[in-house]
């Protein structure tokens, strides 16, 4: 069983550990290790392409995170003063969100996105000059509907734990329902509202399939990575791999640190 | 004393007022037309089993629930319209529900912060200190909540109460969470507090021996309406029907056929043919009644042993015994009477001697002991 279970986690993590060893090559070769340098890291870092995809990964990451955590969070408020059938509704919808492969709501958005545009942009164009188009609006929008799924999860769960009496209390104690919310509720829930918001970051930040089919012509960095690996691997795209994986990994465990201090208080 | 209990509250004594009320969810009526006056300063419970109506009660005078019809009334005014956080009472709650992200003194002093206009941040902090030191926390004000023993918790819960100074202190079961020898403690805190501050004190238990320890009136409840109001000695002494007497206190509960009443007093004839005198219900005329008597009321004697006078005598069969200490319950079958219980004090057992299982006795019952339950 042991045996079994490191066979396993090797096949899992073999690879990316292999990756993150040849990020360090010198050589040229993307899959052999040839001494030991930090050249690719300082091509990666220096090259204007990589840099520019960057930007606009965070950029929409963040965008799209922020989006996700408010809407997000007063879909959770409000479905938790919901009864009934209402909520269970919402509930599953929510719940299948997160569980709809990503292609298909890469191809779901894509077309939606696209029709909308054809209805609009013929009064809207004349009107403003502008037309609407695919690009860094349509991937936020995308990552912030997706996303949003998951901070709503989050803080429905940290709400349910929440107990009513505490509520109650505030009231006795004469504050107003919004006086309650803002000195009860939400200090009570802020750990699971930043977990959510670190948790949309990362998902939108590593996005590639949804962000593929709604970029337009913007380019994410795993959307660089992908079409430089069509070019020829080099240890370079190891290298933007490693740094992305290491990024992620210090935001997951941010956002789980959140998370676990908000239930690390017993109550009795 | 006891006496003045029973007597009805005056409109300028009352703090609070049920007129009426009722609360229905549903199907189930949780408070049927509830009618009670609270004196002012008075120590009063609300006592009876879960789902009797009495937290719905509590909960109405709060503010957490509005009534479905009549109306509760806080110093002469109606406050069905008026919000929780608007009135002057304030709340111990069941477990307590304290701010886990606040120090024990930010939550002591959420009800100050509240104040609008807003209160100086120096007297509030004054007014936190004194209602800790009240509750003997002085110095644990920066204490965090889960940093505290369960008894602990409870102190600042009331505090945080007391401290914005409410016309009305309710407690919700606060002592329910407490294992049996902090709650005797607590018991005689809450008392201390209660009349050093003058606060009209509402509680709500299922727990008839702290109802009778603390209370000046206890509101016996079940099934959503008042079974009987009094102070704890009435309803010991004088239950007015067979709820409250089973409830309060342990009681022996047979049928009898009223011979005859005059005074106040009732002859009731047992089933077995015996005679014994017990007090009459006001207004009773029935003559198949229950009647009730307490067991330490009745006595036991060796068969054949000379009757005292004025006594009624049963003959019984004891079926068990059990020995507590102070005194042993005995637990007998009387023919054509039924089941009795008689418990023996330890200094008279051990002046007149036990009696075994299976022992053949007699019931001693003295005239006057034991009452007419009216019917319901």
């Amino acid at each position: 069983m042991r045996l079994y279970a490191m066979a396993v986690y090797a096949f899992l993590y073999l690879p990316i550990a292999i990756i993150a060893l040849f990020s360090f090559s010198a050589g040229r070769s993307a899959s052999s290790m040839q001494g030991f340098s930090l050249t690719w890291y300082g091509r990666a870092l220096n090259n204007p392409f990589v840099m520019e995809a960057l930007w606009t990964s965070v950029k929409v990451a963040f965008l799209s995170a922020c989006l996700a955590t408010v809407v997000g969070t007063m879909a959770a408020l409000a479905l938790t003063g919901m009864k009934g059938r209402v909520r269970r509704v919402f509930d599953l919808a929510v719940q299948i969100a997160v569980m709809i492969p990503g292609i298909v709501i890469g191809i779901a958005t894509l077309i939606a996105l696209v029709t909308v545009f054809d209805l609009v942009n013929p009064w809207f164009e004349p009107l403003t000059g502008m037309k609407l188009s695919l690009g860094t609006g349509s991937l936020i929008g995308a990552h912030g509907l997706f996303t949003m799924s998951l901070v709503v999860l989050l803080v429905r769960g940290r709400m349910e734990t929440l107990d009513p009496a505490l509520v109650e209390a505030s009231n006795d104690l004469g504050a107003t329902p919004f006086g309650t919310f803002r000195q009860v509720t939400f200090p009570q829930i802020l750990p699971a509202i930043m977990a959510g918001f670190l948790l949309a970051f990362t998902f939108s930040f590593d996005d590639f399939i949804i962000a593929f089919f709604v970029a337009g012509a913007e380019t994410t960095l795993p959307i660089y990575v992908f079409s430089s690996i069509r070019r020829g691997v080099t240890p370079e795209i190891n290298a933007i791999g490693t740094m992305v994986m290491a990024a992620s990994l210090l935001v997951l465990i941010g956002a789980q640190l959140m998370l676990r201090r908000s239930q690390a208080q017993p109550r009795r | 004393m006891e006496r003045a209990a029973s007597m009805q509250v005056r409109p300028e004594e009352t703090v609070a007022e049920f007129v009426g009320a009722s609360k229905r969810y549903g199907e189930v009526l949780a408070a049927d037309r509830i009618d009670l006056r609270i004196r002012r300063g008075e120590f009063l419970s609300f006592l009876g089993p879960s789902g009797c109506g009495k937290t719905t009660a509590l909960r109405m005078l709060a503010g957490f629930e509005s009534p479905t019809g009549g109306a509760v009334l806080i110093d002469g005014r109606d406050v069905g319209a008026i919000p929780a956080y608007r009135r002057p009472v304030n709340m111990v709650f069941q477990h307590y529900a304290l701010f886990p992200h606040m120090t024990v003194a930010e939550n002591v002093g959420y009800g100050l912060r509240q104040r609008r206009p807003r209160m100086a941040r120096r007297e509030i902090a004054e007014k936190v200190e004194k209602a800790l030191a009240t509750v003997r926390l002085d110095a644990f004000g920066p204490r965090r909540i889960w940093e505290m023993s369960g008894g602990q918790q409870q102190r600042v819960a009331l505090a945080r109460a007391i401290v914005n100074e409410p016309k009305i202190l309710l407690l919700d079961e606060p002592m329910a969470a407490l294992d049996a020898k902090l709650r005797g403690e607590m018991q005689r805190e809450l008392l201390d507090l209660q009349r050093s501050l003058g606060i009209t004190f509402v509680l709500v238990t299922h727990d008839q021996e702290e109802a009778l320890a603390m209370s000046d009136r206890i509101c016996i409840m079940g099934k959503g309406r008042i079974a009987q109001i009094g102070s704890p000695q009435e309803l010991y002494d004088r239950p007015a029907n067979r709820y409250v007497a089973d409830f309060v206190g342990k009681a022996n509960i047979l049928s009898a056929q009223i011979a005859s009443r005059e005074g106040g007093l009732a002859q009731a004839v047992l089933g077995n043919g015996a005679a014994v005198t017990v007090a009459d219900a006001p207004g009773a005329a029935a003559t198949e009644a229950e009647i009730a008597v307490r067991p330490e009321a009745l006595s036991l004697a060796a068969a054949g042993a000379p009757l005292p006078e004025g006594m009624t005598a049963l003959p019984a069969r004891v079926t068990h015994r059990t020995f507590l200490g102070d005194h042993t319950e005995y637990l007998l079958e009387a023919p054509r009477v039924g089941a009795l219980q008689v418990n023996v004090p330890r200094q008279a057992e051990r002046a007149a001697g036990g009696h075994g299982m299976g022992a053949e006795v007699h019931v001693l019952w003295p005239a006057g002991a034991g009452l007419v339950l009216a019917a319901g």
